[in-house]
């Protein structure tokens, strides 16, 4: 992805050094905020009817529901119940000032969680499969969040506590509502790059916090690259040990690893890892001699390495031990391999490689001999029983896939990924779009509008193609992103994309939207996580992390 | 940059030191941003020990002990340079350690005034063995060079402390090298603003530029006007800055050597203002009546001066720096030219239908009241562009874009002072390595005079806050803003080459980040010690 991002970089750089009054904005686009009749809610529920029917909180509990095949011993439940009581009241705050007072005919006692299904999945981990819908009433005297599974149970969660306001005297309080919620699209990701930068653990926790928040739920683990192998590998030590930035302090542990996945399921995310190869693998190399393909200058070996070298039986024992391991540490059905951007010069240099070429009879055509390895590897993953997502490139070079596939669309402009989505579709494979959420891109002003503008379905398809939609993620690439700089830089602007990704098709209303996520954004700050504005404005409560 | 000298050292000892240096990547004193001016180095190094490592006054130094600037930044500049030292450090070692002494000497003792636009920051600085010798004319000039001095410091893998064998001698290249920030369009807790001085001090920055109200919110409570910010606050308990705040916010920056320069900017910019003080702003007019908009200012009104007067008189007096910024800028004329009674009143002074006459004769006004305060005033050049009677202005800061240096060469041509901020605009964010832009400016670049040249008094970074607030200033501000920082303190042949510069930058961004400044990557990377926030 780099070669085209930084093309883009370059031609962004140049845009923006146009020119820009300082602080002026042309007044007729100066976006004003007035409050949404839908509140803060965000992304927007499906279905909603709401009063101004306002209801005190007092005493306020959540509990299980009564008949909930969930009780007491389901941890995501718990969890969840204790971290949303304190989004909602703040943690240590006592509720119970007006105990001694009954509860009113205007007060609300408490929500109650009710997982329908005999298997509430509670000691599960989410997939692409699982049911994320849910039921919201909060009528007297008490609220009834239903669901079938704890996974749609955890966004009701996230809508009841977007439901809450504060009124002039801080007093909580919530509107008579009722709500069905399900998701437009089963897979709504957010891609991190910890290879061109290290992201300390901190910073990816609070990243899956807040994707829990705008109701993403899969973490994409772009986890090594060229850069660096921060990945602490178990039957490898050596890949990280060597092609780490430092191999104590900037590495992955397995008890690292592990935390994460465990983090992301008790907020209904799924961990989809990445292992791109065979280009992008350059920290590969110091830890696994003989992995990459030497390079040639002339008739000796140039000491530089180019992609996995393709041609020897080592580098599939090797394929088949790492996936082996990676099945295993990583509890998702799906692993993403890559793919992408190989770079054919150093095979090209490479005389071994040559009579390889020859011998296979793939002639001059180096795509064939990335095939060649792309099938080999897949063959190898489809023993560890994963299903496996691949960069665009590979289909377009047309290795065989297995058909439960699923093909991640990141190049090209608007007309060029709607043309690869049609093409990947009427090929019956699933599909998940990219391209117009590459949020590492900045410019001056707002953005957040075009990515919400950008509509996954939008290209020419029967509905039959249109169904193998499955979603999209927003990808934050790494070479100007670490720590210092992540959370704002992602938010509110994938807020975006997770409203497009969640919401029904036909919620497109832009001003409606800027008035709920300035909100929305508002609400991330006051949770801790430094979301930009949008625009000039305030926020009740400013970031204090300061 | 630096001249290697080997007079201390056999050659083969030398070398072998060379090559443990260059293997172990260890700084040498290129690792100071903004490059000083004169440099002298050599690979002998000196360890240091937090145990047995002493600030202190020269004998012939007018400063001494009780001198609230400096002490204050001895306890600031200790912590700085022992990063990971605790208290618990060092009670289980013996302290065999030899001393070492930081010895500190100003000619003046300055040490409870605020630094001003001739302060002198120059410093000369020897470090040998057991001592460093700082020699300053000012407290100021200490405190740039105390800097230094911190940046010298180095950790080897085994976390001990060195610092090599160094002479220096440094002055700024610019007076005015500032950071303007903008409290109107985003409030900013009082702690940003102190955290971004802090960060200013380690670039070498001397002049924060406080926009401190603009057309969004007004935040500033005034004594005199307490209604400007109870209406026109975004909220007026939580979203103001208190007398005490600027106090604070004043104090914070005297203590490193940075001035805090306020701009209240009229008469465009305002709509803030007009929540809290009726009939200060010109009432649009559409189709002969009120449309109940309002413009900028009304000039035509003698209540506007007694109000104006009143409040400068107020913001000068909490203010203590000698400048004070007019603003001036992007006057819009269309509510002037509705309005009826403007329109007499053009009639009346003879400006004819020349709107620009109109807002001359205003920010005239405002700039007698302001010298009558003895103040001197900073306008945006848009004032420039259109008054004619030049000389009543002082200084000029030149903002458009398109050929800045044009403009720079006709202010000083005109004989004002130019601050320059066309270039620095950082508020557009961009991907980091945009840095080279920043750094790439050469503001002497035109035809002129050496005292022409002389006119162009310094720099300044811009962040207007339509889309920046406490969640992501920092990291949008540095690293970027310090390549402007080495453009406005170092010789410029020195530091024209961005290949050279990157590296250097590379490193001082991470001693940011160790410093808890949030500077975001210039590149791929890391840094030994990466940011722990979040």
């Amino acid at each position: 992805m780099l070669v085209l991002l930084k093309f883009v970089v370059l031609l962004l750089a140049l845009g923006s050094g146009q020119a820009r009054q300082p602080h002026v904005v042309v007044e007729d686009a100066e976006p004003v905020f007035e409050p949404s009749k839908f509140g803060s809610l965000w992304p927007l529920p499906q279905k909603l009817k709401s009063t101004q029917d306002a209801f005190k909180l007092t005493s306020f509990r959540i509990v299980d529901a009564k008949d909930s095949s969930a009780g007491p011993s389901c941890n995501i439940l718990q969890n969840a119940y204790r971290r949303y009581y304190e989004y909602m009241f703040g943690a240590g705050q006592k509720q119970g000032v007006f105990k001694l007072r009954r509860s009113g005919p205007s007060d609300l006692t408490g929500l109650q969680v009710w997982i329908t299904s005999a298997d509430s999945e509670c000691d599960g981990y989410p997939s692409v499969k699982s049911d994320e819908s849910y039921e919201l009433s909060v009528i007297q005297p008490f609220a009834v969040l239903k669901a079938p599974k704890v996974w749609g149970a955890l966004h009701g969660l996230e809508t009841f506590s977007q439901l809450v306001y504060e009124d002039e005297y801080g007093a909580k309080s919530v509107n008579a509502t009722i709500i069905t919620d399900f998701p437009r699209f089963k897979h709504r990701g957010i891609l991190l790059d910890t290879s061109r930068h290290f992201l300390p653990i901190k910073v990816i926790l609070a990243n899956l916090e807040t994707m829990a928040m705008n109701k993403f739920n899969v973490f994409h683990w772009h986890i090594v690259d060229d850069q660096s192998f921060p990945y602490l590998s178990r039957t490898f030590p050596q890949l990280s040990q060597q092609g780490s930035y430092h191999p104590y302090t900037h590495v992955y542990t397995p008890a690292d690893v592990k935390m994460v996945i465990e983090f992301a399921r008790l907020r209904g995310i799924r961990v989809v890892p990445e292992f791109d190869t065979p280009g992008h693998t350059q920290s590969w190399g110091k830890g696994q001699p003989d992995l990459l393909t030497p390079c040639y200058s002339g008739p000796k070996p140039s000491g530089a390495f180019g992609p996995v070298n393709p041609i020897l039986n080592t580098t599939y024992d090797f394929m088949t031990q790492f996936f082996k391991e990676i099945s295993t540490v990583f509890p998702d059905g799906y692993v993403h391999l890559g793919g992408d951007e190989v770079d054919f010069t150093c095979w090209k240099s490479n005389p071994d490689i040559q009579r390889f070429m020859d011998a296979q009879g793939f002639g001059q055509d180096y795509s064939k001999l990335e095939s060649f390895y792309i099938q080999k590897l897949l063959d190898i993953v489809t023993t560890t029983k994963k299903g496996y997502m691949i960069w665009q490139e590979v289909f377009d070079n047309g290795v065989k896939l297995k058909p439960d596939t699923i093909i991640h669309v990141w190049k090209g402009n608007q007309q060029q990924y709607q043309s690869e989505m049609a093409n990947v579709t009427s090929s019956g494979y699933q599909t998940l779009l990219s391209t117009p959420w590459y949020l590492n891109r900045i410019s001056y002003g707002q953005d957040w509008n075009v990515f919400y503008k950008a509509d996954p379905q939008d290209f020419k398809g029967t509905e039959k193609q249109k169904a193998l939609v499955i979603g999209g993620e927003a990808c934050l690439w790494g070479e100007y992103v670490d720590a210092t700089n992540l959370t704002p830089r992602l938010w509110p602007r994938a807020s975006a994309v997770g409203e497009r990704l969640w919401s029904s098709k036909d919620v497109t209303d832009i001003n409606d939207a800027f008035n709920r996520l300035s909100a929305h954004r508002c609400r991330m700050v006051e949770r801790g996580i430094p979301a930009e504005p949008l625009f000039s404005s305030y926020c009740q409560r400013e970031y204090k992390g300061i | 940059m630096s001249a290697v000298s080997s007079g201390q050292q056999t050659r083969p000892m030398y070398y072998l030191l060379l090559l443990m240096i260059l293997q172990l990547g260890l700084h040498t004193a290129e690792g100071v941003w903004p490059l000083p001016q004169t440099l002298i180095s050599s690979t002998e190094r000196f360890p240091l020990s937090p145990q047995a490592f002493y600030f202190g006054y020269g004998r012939q130094s007018a400063a001494q002990q009780g001198c609230s600037v400096l002490d204050e930044a001895f306890k600031r500049y200790f912590s700085l340079i022992f990063p990971d030292y605790t208290s618990a450090y060092g009670i289980l070692r013996f302290s065999t350690d030899k001393p070492f002494t930081v010895e500190v000497s100003v000619d003046r003792a300055d040490c409870d005034g605020y630094p001003d636009e001739n302060s002198s920051e120059r410093y000369n600085m020897s470090v040998f063995a057991g001592r460093a010798s700082l020699k300053a004319e000012t407290v100021w000039g200490a405190l740039r060079g105390l800097e230094t001095l911190s940046q010298l410091v180095y950790q080897d893998d085994f976390g001990s402390y060195f610092v090599n064998k160094t002479d220096i001698e440094d002055f700024p290249r610019f007076q005015f090298r500032g950071i303007l920030l903008d409290t109107s369009r985003h409030y900013l807790p009082v702690q940003a603003i102190l955290k971004t001085l802090d960060a200013m001090a380690y670039s070498k920055f001397n002049v924060f530029h406080w926009h401190i109200v603009d057309d969004p919110s007004f935040p500033y409570q005034s004594r005199t006007f307490p209604m400007l910010s109870s209406k026109g606050a975004f909220h007026p308990m939580t979203h103001i800055y208190t007398q005490s705040d600027v106090r604070r916010v004043i104090s914070y920056a005297r203590m490193r050597g940075i001035r805090v320069l306020p701009e209240f900017d009229s008469p465009g910019h305002t709509k803030s203002w007009g929540q809290g003080q009726p009939d200060l702003l010109t009432p649009c007019y559409k189709g002969g009546i009120p449309s109940g908009t309002f413009g900028p200012v009304n000039p035509a009104l003698p209540s506007t001066y007694q109000f104006m007067a009143a409040l400068f008189k107020e913001v000068s007096s909490v203010f203590p720096d000698s400048y004070i910024h007019l603003g001036g800028d992007e006057v819009d004329f269309s509510c002037w030219k509705s309005n009826p009674y403007v329109r007499a009143f053009m009639q009346k002074m003879g400006f004819g239908s020349d709107f620009t006459k109109l807002e001359a004769f205003y920010m005239e006004k405002i700039v007698n009241i302001t010298s009558a305060l003895n103040k001197t005033s900073i306008v945006w050049q848009d004032v420039f562009d259109y008054h004619e009677r030049r000389s009543s202005l002082s200084v000029v800061e030149v903002w458009r874009e398109g050929c800045y240096l044009c403009e720079v060469r006709r202010v000083v041509k005109a004989g004002l002072r130019v601050i320059l901020a066309s270039p620095w605009y950082l508020d557009q964010p961009g991907p980091t390595h945009n840095w080279a832009r920043y750094y790439t400016v050469w503001p002497l670049a035109f035809k002129g005079t050496e005292e022409q040249k002389k006119l162009v008094i310094g720099g300044e970074v811009c962040m207007w806050g339509e889309y920046v607030d406490a969640t992501n200033l920092t990291p949008r501000l540095w690293p970027r803003a310090s390549a402007a920082a080495e453009r406005l303190w170092s010789d410029e042949k020195q530091t024209s080459n961005v290949d050279k510069a990157f590296p250097r930058l590379q490193d001082f961004r991470c001693k940011l980040v160790r410093r808890g400044i949030q500077a975001e990557p210039l590149y791929v990377g890391h840094c030994k010690q990466e940011y722990q926030g979040v």
